[in-house]
C-alpha cells in the first residue's frame, strides 16, 4: 500500500503506441498528469488527482484501466471468464451516464475491447441480473448501488476481481453522510479486492491530505496512511467581477430585482450563460423576472432540484445541443457535467464560500487555457462585502471547502446490517474493516458494539425485543440475519439522503382556460421553441408545460401544508393554484395572481464559509479596504463608522437602541444563518432568565436581532447585567440541553437519524411513506427517549449531527471563544445604519417550531375576536 | 425569526369546553376533567404499542407504556380525580397484558388505589387484560353525557368519544402548525389520543363528517402549556 510522503522511484508511465497515435488523431498529447497518475497505477498505487476543470480529468482516471484492459495478453475472450477490473463511482446519477458516453469516444475510436456499463436506479432489473453474472470490465454506479451490489452474497465474487476503483468528484461527497457510506463500502471492496489500488478526482481543495487518507486503508488510530497525490496545473486564472450596478443597492432581500435588465443584458450579450442563485425560491423568483421582460425571447430555462427529472433532462439535452440562450439554477448544475458551451456564468446572491464560487465558475468554458468568465451579482450590500471578499479570495485562489468530517453513527448502523444481509459476519473482523475506512479511524470498540445491539433490537438498555432481532448471533459467535425479510427490508431503505416529505405536483385542470384568460398560448410562445423541436413531441425547456394531468415536479410538504385550497404559488416559472391535496399528490391548476407564494424551500441554503466571513470582517474593518466597493456601500460604512463604530475584526460589535415600543440588542458574528439562529434561541432563554422579557429574534447569515420588553442597553450601563456575560461560552452547556430539548431542528436532525439508521423505515412493500401516513411520528420518539435514555445511541448520532448541520453548533461554539472578553457594546438611541439589513428580515422570515404556541394563539384570537363582535 | 407577545408572559388561560351543558377543564395533555364528578377522562392510551412494533422488528423505545403512565400520574396528582375514565383502546392488543412490565403494571396499580377506574372497551381492546384491575364496560352515563370510545354518527346529545384520535392544522398569518386536538359542536365532543406513540387524523377527514356539522364546530388544540380554542375554518386539511 502506498504511504505518502516518501516519494517512491517511479518508472515512466508506459503508455502502449496505440494509445499514443489516438492521441496524435484527436490533436493532443497525453498531459504530464494524466502519464504521472497512470505511472502511479501501474506501480500498483491508490493516487488522488487534484486538478481543474477541463484538465482532462476523467479521461486520467480511466487511463490506467484502459490501458490495462487493452492488454489482450492477459485477458480472456469470454466477458465471463474475465469479471469487474474497474468500478467508477460518481455522486450523481447524470454524471455517471455522462461519463460513460464520453468513455466510448476512446474505446470505439482505439476499437478496444472494453465493455462499458452503468448501473443506477434506472437500470432494469433484467439487465441488474445479468450485470451480477457477467459484469461489464468498467462499471459506472453511484454510492447507493454500491452499498446494495455489496449487501449480497454474490459480492464476494463479483469483486474478487476488481483492480481498480475510480472516486469523481471525491471533494463534494466526502462532506456528507453519503461519503461515510462510501467509505464504509470502499472499505469492504478492499478486503473483498485485494489486489485492487484506488483514485481520487477533486477539484482543488483546502487540504488535499484529507482526501489522501481516505482513499487508502487506516491501520492505527494515531499513525496515518496516505495515497499519492498528482497535481495537475492550474487553468488560466478566472476573469471576475462585480456587477457595477446602476441601480440602488437594496438593503436585504435575495431577489437581485434590482438588477434583472442588467443580468438580461449581459445573457443577451453572451453565446450562452449559466445563471446561478443559491435556492429554489430563488431560481424560481429570477426566472419570473427574466421572463417578463424577455422581449428578445431568448431561449431562457429553468433548472432545479424540485422540477421532474424528465423536465431536468430536456433542459439538459438542449444545453447540450447549444438550444439555449441561458439557464437559471441551483446547485443541482455545480458538478463536473459538460453542459456544452457556456461562456458566462453569472452568481446572483451571495457566494458563499471560496471553493464553491471557483467551481461554478468552472462551469463556464471547459477549456483550461482559456480564462473563464464570471459575474457576481450581489442582491444586497452585505452581499456586495461578500462578494468582495469572494473575489479576492478566488484571486489568490484561497480554498475554504469544508474539513473532513468523523463518520456518522446512523450510517454506521446502516452498513451493519448491509453486512449482515452480505453475509454471517465475525464482530472482531467487521469492527478492524470498519475502523480501516477515515472517516471511522477512530470509532471506539464500545461504539461499534453498541451500533450493532441497535441494529439487532434497537438498542436499549431496557432488553425486551430479544425474540424479535434482525439479526442474531450463531453459536460460531458470527451475526446473521434472522429472517431474509430483513434483507429486503434494507435493500429498499439504502442510502443516507432524507428529504423532506414531497409531495408530486400534478396539473389537473384550467391548461387552455387559463391560458386564454392570460393571453398566452399555454407554453411555446414564451419559450420561442426551435421550429423544428416545437413541433416535435419533445421540448426541450422546462417551460411551461402545457398538457394536463402531468407531473411537474415536487416540492415540500411543509410548505404546502401552510397552503389552503385556492391559494397561489410561484412553481417551475408559472403560477399555480392549490386544487387538493390527494393522497401523496398536490393538485394544481393554472392560475393568475399578483402574489403569488414563493416556496419557501429548505434546500441550496449553504451558510456562508468561515474563511469567507473572516474575509469579510477583516473588509469592513478598516476604510482602507473600501477601496473596490461600489459607492453606496462605501457610503453605508462610511455613516455606521460615524453613528456607532465598524465592527472590530476580531471582536464583536454589539449594538443596543429602542426603536418604538421595543429595545433591540444587534450583533454581528458573521456565522451564517444557522449559528445565529441558534445563538439566537439561547440568547432569548438567557434574557429571559435575566428577566430582560425578550420577545423575539431574526437572524440573517452576518446579524442577529433580538428585541424585548425590558431596556438591556440602560440595564448593562447600569451593571444590572453584564454583556459579556449573555454572551459567554457557558450557554452551550445547560441552556443548550434544556433548548435541545423541545427544539424543532434537533427532532428534525434526530428523525433523519432514525431514518438513516434503520429505526425508521422510509419504504416497505414497494410504497414510499410520506409524513401522513408514517403512524409514528419521530417526535414523540424523540421525547420517549430522550426522558428515557438520554444517552442512547441514536440521540448521540443527532447530536454529533447538531454540530455541523442544522445547528451549527461547532461554529457557534468557535465564535464565543473567539470573542471572548473582546466584546464592544455601543448602547445607541437609534438604529444604525449596519442594523437595517437585518431588522428588515423581521416579518418576512418563517416562524421556527419553538414559536408555534404562537400560531395557535393568533388563531385562537381569530376566535375571540368573533366572540366579542357577537356580543 | 421568532416573534412573541406580551401575552406569553400573563398567565395562561384555562381551557373550558362545555358538552351538554356540563363544564370541563381542557387540559392540554389531553385529557378531561368534569370538576362536578371529580372525573377525569382520557382516551386512546394504546398500551404496548412499542412493543406491538417490535414484533414487525421496529424497533421503537420499549417506554411507551411508562410514559403514558407518567403522564397520568402527573394528571392525578393535579387533579385528584375520584374516577378516571378510559375510553377505550386502552391496550394496542389482546396480548398488550402480557407485554406489559411488572414495573408499569405495578404504576398502573398504584395509580388505581383509592379511586375507581373505568375502562371502557375499544377496537383494539374488546377485552380488559386479566393483568389489570378496575372495572371494564360498553359505555358510561354520567348526568345527560355518554362515554363511549366510538362515536356514532347522528344526533348523539352528550356524547364524549375517542376513538379518532382527532388533531388539527392550523394556519395563521404566522405560519402552521399540527396539532391533536379536541373537536366538539357543545353536543358531542371527540378527544385526542393521549398515548405516547399515538398518531392523529385530521378533523377534516371525511370520518368527521358525519359526526360534525358544520354549525358551532369548535377545536381545542393542544398547545405546549394550555389549549387554545380555534374556530374550525382556521384549520386546513392534509
Amino acid at each position: 500500500m502506498a504511504r505518502a510522503p516518501r516519494k517512491p522511484k517511479e518508472k515512466p508511465a508506459l503508455l502502449p503506441p496505440h494509445f499514443s497515435d489516438w492521441f496524435a488523431t484527436r490533436g493532443w498529447s497525453p498531459r504530464a498528469h494524466q502519464l504521472a497518475l497512470l505511472a502511479q497505477a501501474q506501480a500498483g498505487h491508490s493516487a488522488l488527482l487534484i486538478a481543474p476543470t477541463g484538465a482532462g480529468k476523467t479521461l486520467a482516471g480511466f487511463l490506467p484501466s484502459l490501458v490495462e484492459l487493452s492488454d489482450l495478453r492477459s485477458r480472456s475472450n469470454r466477458p465471463q471468464d474475465r469479471g469487474l477490473h474497474t468500478l467508477y463511482i460518481s455522486p450523481l446519477k447524470a454524471l455517471a451516464v455522462d461519463v460513460a458516453r464520453n468513455l466510448e469516444i476512446p474505446v470505439a475510436e482505439m476499437g478496444l475491447r472494453v465493455s462499458v456499463e452503468t448501473r443506477t436506479g434506472d437500470t432494469s432489473a433484467s439487465k441488474r441480473q445479468r450485470q451480477r453474472r457477467t459484469p461489464p470490465d468498467i462499471l459506472l454506479t453511484t454510492p447507493e448501488q454500491l452499498a446494495l451490489l455489496l449487501a449480497s452474497a454474490d459480492s464476494y465474487t463479483l469483486f474478487a476481481t476488481l483492480r481498480r476503483v475510480v472516486f469523481d468528484e471525491l471533494h463534494s461527497i466526502v462532506t456528507s453522510k453519503r461519503g461515510d457510506l462510501l467509505a464504509l463500502d470502499f472499505a469492504r471492496l478492499r478486503n473483498l479486492a485485494p489486489a485492487m489500488s484506488a483514485v481520487g478526482l477533486s477539484a482543488t481543495v483546502r487540504d488535499p491530505d484529507e482526501l489522501r487518507r481516505w482513499l487508502v486503508r487506516q491501520l492505527s488510530p494515531d499513525k496515518t496512511a496516505m495515497a499519492h497525490l498528482v497535481t495537475a496545473p492550474p487553468g488560466a486564472a478566472a476573469d471576475l467581477s462585480m456587477l457595477d450596478t446602476r441601480e440602488r443597492l437594496p438593503w436585504a432581500g435575495h431577489g437581485a430585482g434590482h438588477a434583472i435588465h442588467e443580468i438580461y443584458e449581459r445573457i443577451k450579450a453572451a453565446r450562452m450563460t449559466l445563471v446561478f442563485v443559491n435556492t429554489r425560491a430563488q431560481a424560481e423568483a429570477i426566472f419570473a423576472q427574466l421572463w417578463r421582460i424577455n422581449d428578445d425571447n431568448l431561449a431562457i430555462a429553468l433548472h432545479h432540484g424540485s422540477l421532474d427529472a424528465s423536465q431536468r433532462r430536456r433542459v439538459e439535452n438542449a444545453m447540450v445541443q447549444g438550444l439555449l440562450k441561458a439557464v437559471v439554477c441551483t446547485s443541482t448544475l455545480d458538478l463536473g457535467i459538460d453542459w456544452g458551451d457556456v461562456d458566462l456564468v453569472i452568481n446572483v446572491g451571495a457566494p458563499k464560500g471560496a471553493s464553491r464560487l471557483t467551481q461554478r465558475i468552472g462551469r463556464a468554458n471547459h477549456r483550461l487555457d482559456e480564462p473563464s468568465r464570471a459575474i457576481l451579482v450581489p442582491a444586497n450590500r452585505f452581499e456586495v462585502l461578500e462578494c468582495r471578499a469572494a473575489i479576492d479570495a478566488a484571486s489568490v485562489g484561497a480554498q475554504d471547502t469544508p474539513p473532513a468530517r468523523s463518520g456518522a453513527l446512523d450510517v454506521l448502523c446502516q452498513h451493519i446490517l448491509g453486512m449482515a444481509c452480505a453475509a454471517p459476519f465475525d464482530p472482531d473482523d467487521l469492527y478492524r474493516e470498519i475502523a480501516s475506512a477515515e472517516p471511522y479511524r477512530l470509532l471506539t470498540r464500545a461504539e461499534f458494539d453498541d451500533a450493532v445491539e441497535f441494529v439487532a433490537t434497537g438498542g436499549y438498555a431496557l432488553k425486551t425485543y430479544d425474540r424479535f432481532a434482525k439479526i442474531k448471533r450463531t453459536k460460531d459467535g458470527l451475526w446473521r440475519i434472522a429472517h431474509p425479510k430483513v434483507a429486503q427490508s434494507y435493500r429498499m431503505n439504502v442510502g443516507t439522503i432524507v428529504e423532506s416529505d414531497m409531495l408530486k405536483v400534478r396539473l389537473v385542470r384550467g391548461a387552455a382556460s387559463v391560458a386564454k384568460k392570460t393571453g398566452r398560448s399555454s407554453g411555446s410562445s414564451l419559450l420561442n421553441y426551435p421550429a423544428k423541436l416545437a413541433s416535435g413531441e419533445q421540448k426541450p425547456y422546462t417551460g411551461r408545460v402545457s398538457r394536463g394531468g402531468r407531473v411537474l415536479g415536487e416540492i415540500e410538504e411543509y410548505f404546502l401544508e401552510t397552503l389552503a385550497p385556492g391559494d397561489t404559488f410561484l412553481f417551475g416559472g408559472e403560477i399555480l393554484s392549490l386544487v387538493g391535496i390527494v393522497e401523496n399528490e398536490a393538485h394544481v391548476a393554472r392560475a393568475q395572481s399578483d402574489a403569488p407564494k414563493v416556496p419557501s424551500y429548505a434546500g441550496g441554503k449553504f451558510p456562508l464559509s468561515t474563511y469567507l466571513a473572516e474575509r469579510v470582517r477583516k473588509l469592513i474593518s478598516s476604510p482602507r479596504n473600501w477601496k473596490n466597493l461600489p459607492d453606496q456601500v462605501a457610503e453605508w460604512l462610511a455613516l455606521q463608522q460615524h453613528a456607532s463604530a465598524l465592527p472590530p475584526a476580531d471582536k464583536l460589535l454589539i449594538e443596543t437602541f429602542p426603536r418604538g415600543n421595543r429595545y433591540f440588542l444587534v450583533c454581528y458574528p458573521f456565522e451564517g444563518r444557522l449559528a445565529h439562529q441558534t445563538l439566537g434561541m439561547l440568547l432569548t432563554r438567557r434574557m429571559e432568565h435575566m428577566g430582560v422579557k425578550p420577545l423575539g429574534f431574526v437572524a440573517n447569515e452576518y446579524a442577529l436581532a433580538v428585541w424585548s420588553l425590558a431596556d438591556i442597553g440602560a440595564r448593562a450601563k447600569n451593571g444590572l447585567i453584564s454583556i459579556d456575560d449573555l454572551f459567554s461560552q457557558d450557554m452551550l452547556g445547560d441552556d443548550l440541553e434544556e433548548w435541545l430539548q423541545e427544539s424543532a431542528l434537533m427532532k428534525r436532525t434526530f428523525r433523519n437519524c432514525a431514518i438513516v439508521s434503520g429505526l425508521i423505515e422510509r419504504r416497505f412493500q414497494g410504497k414510499e411513506k410520506t409524513g401522513r401516513q408514517v403512524t409514528i411520528s419521530t417526535d414523540l420518539i424523540y421525547d420517549v427517549l430522550r426522558r428515557h435514555e438520554p444517552d442512547h445511541i441514536l440521540l448521540r448520532a443527532a447530536r454529533q449531527d447538531a454540530y455541523t448541520g442544522l445547528l451549527d453548533l461547532a461554529r457557534l461554539a468557535d465564535m464565543l471563544g473567539r470573542v471572548r472578553g473582546r466584546i464592544v457594546h455601543k448602547a445607541l438611541d437609534r438604529i444604525s445604519p449596519l442594523a437595517v439589513p437585518v431588522m428588515l428580515e423581521i416579518g418576512r422570515e418563517p416562524v421556527y417550531g419553538e414559536a408555534q404556541d404562537q400560531i395557535l394563539a393568533e388563531a385562537a384570537d381569530v376566535l375571540v375576536a368573533e366572540a366579542s363582535s357577537r356580543a | 425569526m421568532l416573534d412573541r407577545t406580551n401575552r406569553q408572559y400573563s398567565a395562561g388561560l384555562s381551557g373550558g369546553l362545555s358538552v351538554a351543558g356540563h363544564d370541563f377543564t381542557a387540559d392540554a395533555s389531553g385529557a378531561l376533567y368534569l370538576d362536578s364528578e371529580r372525573l377525569l377522562v382520557v382516551a386512546d392510551l394504546h398500551f404496548e404499542k412499542g412493543s406491538a412494533f417490535a414484533q414487525r422488528r421496529v424497533f421503537l423505545p420499549p417506554y411507551d407504556t411508562a410514559a403514558t403512565l407518567a403522564r397520568l400520574a402527573r394528571l392525578a396528582m393535579r387533579y385528584r380525580p375520584r374516577v378516571i375514565l378510559a375510553l377505550g383502546d386502552s391496550f394496542h392488543d389482546s396480548r398488550a397484558g402480557e407485554r406489559m412490565h411488572a414495573g408499569d403494571l405495578a404504576g398502573l396499580s398504584a395509580l388505581q388505589q383509592g379511586r375507581d377506574w373505568i375502562w371502557i372497551s375499544g377496537n383494539h381492546d374488546p377485552q380488559t387484560p386479566s393483568q389489570v384491575g378496575g372495572e371494564t364496560a360498553g359505555e358510561h352515563r354520567v348526568g345527560a353525557l355518554t362515554f363511549r370510545h366510538e362515536p356514532r354518527a347522528g344526533e348523539a346529545h352528550g356524547e364524549i368519544a375517542g376513538h379518532l384520535h382527532p388533531c388539527a392544522r392550523i394556519v395563521a398569518p404566522s405560519g402552521g402548525v399540527r396539532r391533536r386536538c379536541f373537536i366538539t359542536d357543545g353536543s358531542r365532543c371527540v378527544m385526542p389520543a393521549f398515548g405516547a406513540f399515538t398518531g392523529g387524523l385530521n378533523i377534516r377527514d371525511a370520518a368527521f363528517a358525519p359526526l360534525f356539522g358544520a354549525r358551532d364546530v369548535v377545536v381545542h388544540a393542544l398547545g405546549r402549556e394550555r389549549v387554545y380554542a380555534v374556530q374550525v375554518g382556521s384549520c386546513v386539511g392534509e
